[in-house]
């Protein structure tokens, strides 16, 4: 589904954040990716999410090379992608049902054809009753559902979470991991960006390590 | 669409019992009206509105003025018949009428007679002049019909065949120069509309740029969500297309409420010496429908560059963020 070889990255003159990158995503595949802070983990995510170009190497994603797509192509590829932020980046002025509903909105559907879709996801990750709170009103826990919520509203076929349990307690974070989990299960591979250690003991997946830019994979 | 774990489920419905379900209220707009610049770019495009529809009105005033002063000097032609030795004045006066009045588009032909001619000298030579005594050129008033006017080359050649001290006056410079001033008049307004325009659409480019910068974290979102730069424009295009409509509404009505207050003081003022030296040169300051519909199109052009222009910008502004990324 997407493929790295030989990937390179720096920003402007500077040194290489990344290095000879080589990996595969397979369909419904489940890893983690990890590393210490500043190894490049969110840097790789975003090559991921094609908001970067790789400076050499070769990417390339749903079977299209990367130095290839034009940037009218990028929001369809954009949209079988679901990226879950750290930050949450939610919409403040946007209720946490807008907030989900929003990757639905910006293709120009009518809210009468997703509001029944919408309302049941917001269930599923548990937010059935926050859904007309807005999200400064939310706890972290909460935000990071929603962020989750609207990562899948348009079951992506790949999902990139960075850190998604770095702001949440240790029962809410198995939450999460099981609610990733359950996603894989129904189709989607999940890429989680993370160095909590005992999240990635809890599951029995690929783990890909970032040191020193460079990428070592653990199967 | 997606199948629920029923122990995850009744983990959440646990977690928060059910309570009945409010209908969503209508959508929040992806851009808040408040984050983007409001009353101060608004008043901007009035301003700039309002300046060009005085620029209009007052180009359309002139041009109404010089075209009407130029049926008035066209509608006449003079004859000038010189004295000379032993030439018959009188005879060729009647000659001079008779050959222009034979012309297709003369209405008249009238002889300024002596006494008319004498009350013209007055100012100058007093009165109680013997018009035969000094040697006075005579005058023919040849009026003429400005839809069809006759040709004047050829009534000239006649003329100077039969009376060869007659000059035919045509008023042509007059004409010309009227046409030219008119014309000066007119460019230098549309190039002074130019103008302002161009200040409008640099202030809403200015403006564009400045909300695009505020509002970068939602410009963000929508991209990874995968909204297509024209929707993000469009959303902010709404935006601007109702500041640009609020701005340009409030110009034209304050030029409209100019307008109506001159024409208001010009026709109460009408037998006053001050309101006739006005109409004098200007005619009565009327706008007139033209000049009302005028006011329109230039609301409607400013609100509608207003949009265009934002939406140039915002898509050039995304342009150079996508360039950014794939530079980064």
């Amino acid at each position: 589904m997407i493929r790295f070889e030989n990937v390179g990255l720096r920003y402007g003159m500077g040194p290489e954040i990344l290095r000879d990158i080589s990996f595969d995503l397979p369909e419904r595949s489940f890893q983690f990716l990890s590393g210490p802070s500043g190894a490049g983990k969110t840097t790789l995510l975003r090559l991921l999410f094609l908001s970067l170009k790789p400076t050499r190497g070769l990417i390339t994603v749903f079977n299209k090379d990367r130095a290839r797509i034009t940037r009218r192509e990028l929001p369809m590829l954009r949209r079988r992608i679901g990226v879950v932020f750290q930050d949450f980046r939610l919409l403040d002025h946007m209720t946490t049902y807008e907030n989900v509903a929003l990757p639905l909105r910006v293709r120009g559907r009518e809210e009468a054809s997703y509001r029944s879709d919408v309302i049941e996801l917001l269930k599923w990750v548990g937010l059935g009753e926050r859904m007309h709170v807005l999200p400064p009103v939310l706890s972290g826990g909460e935000k990071q559902r929603a962020a989750i919520a609207r990562a899948l509203i348009e079951q992506p076929e790949i999902l990139l979470a960075d850190e998604p349990t770095g702001n949440v307690d240790p029962p809410l974070a198995r939450r999460l991991l099981r609610l990733f989990i359950e996603l894989n299960r129904l189709g989607t591979a999940v890429v989680i960006a993370t160095h909590d250690l005992g999240l990635m003991e809890q599951v029995d997946a690929r783990r890909m390590i970032l040191a020193d830019g460079r990428l070592e994979i653990h199967d | 669409m997606i199948d629920r774990d029923p122990a995850e489920e009744a983990e959440h419905e646990e977690a928060a019992p059910a309570r009945p379900e409010r209908a969503p209220r209508k959508s929040a707009p992806i851009v808040p009206p408040q984050n983007v610049a409001g009353s101060a770019l608004i008043l901007v495009i009035a301003i700039m509105t309002f300046l060009s529809c005085l620029t209009l009105g007052a180009v359309t005033l002139v041009r109404d003025t010089a075209a009407t002063w130029q049926t008035q000097i066209a509608r006449e032609a003079t004859i000038q018949i010189k004295p000379a030795e032993g030439f018959d004045m009188e005879a060729g006066l009647a000659t001079a009428q008779r050959i222009v009045s034979g012309f297709a588009g003369v209405r008249s032909a009238s002889i300024v007679g002596a006494e008319a001619t004498i009350r013209l000298l007055e100012p100058w030579l007093g009165s109680g002049l013997d018009i035969d005594e000094l040697p006075v050129p005579r005058l023919v008033i040849v009026t003429i019909d400005p839809a069809s006017p006759p040709d004047f080359a050829a009534m000239r050649t006649a003329l100077g065949a039969e009376v060869p001290q007659a000059s035919l006056d045509d008023h042509r410079t007059w004409v010309d120069r009227l046409v030219a001033m008119a014309r000066t008049t007119v460019t230098i307004g549309i190039s002074v509309l130019a103008l302002m325009l161009a200040a409008t659409v640099l202030s809403v480019v200015f403006a564009t740029r400045g909300a695009m910068a505020g509002n970068g974290h939602i410009i963000e979102v929508l991209h990874f969500v995968g909204a297509e730069a024209r929707f993000i424009a469009g959303e902010f295009r709404r935006h601007f297309l109702l500041t640009g409509m609020k701005g340009a509404a409030a110009g034209g009505l304050a030029a409209i409420i100019v307008f109506v207050a001159f024409s208001w003081w010009s026709s109460r003022n009408m037998a006053t010496p001050e309101a006739d030296q006005a109409t004098a040169l200007f005619g009565n300051f009327a706008i007139g429908t033209a000049g009302y519909g005028g006011v329109a199109l230039v609301v409607i052009a400013v609100g509608a560059l207003t949009a265009a222009t934002s939406h140039l910008t915002v898509v050039s502004y995304l342009g150079d963020i996508d360039a950014r990324h794939h530079d980064g």
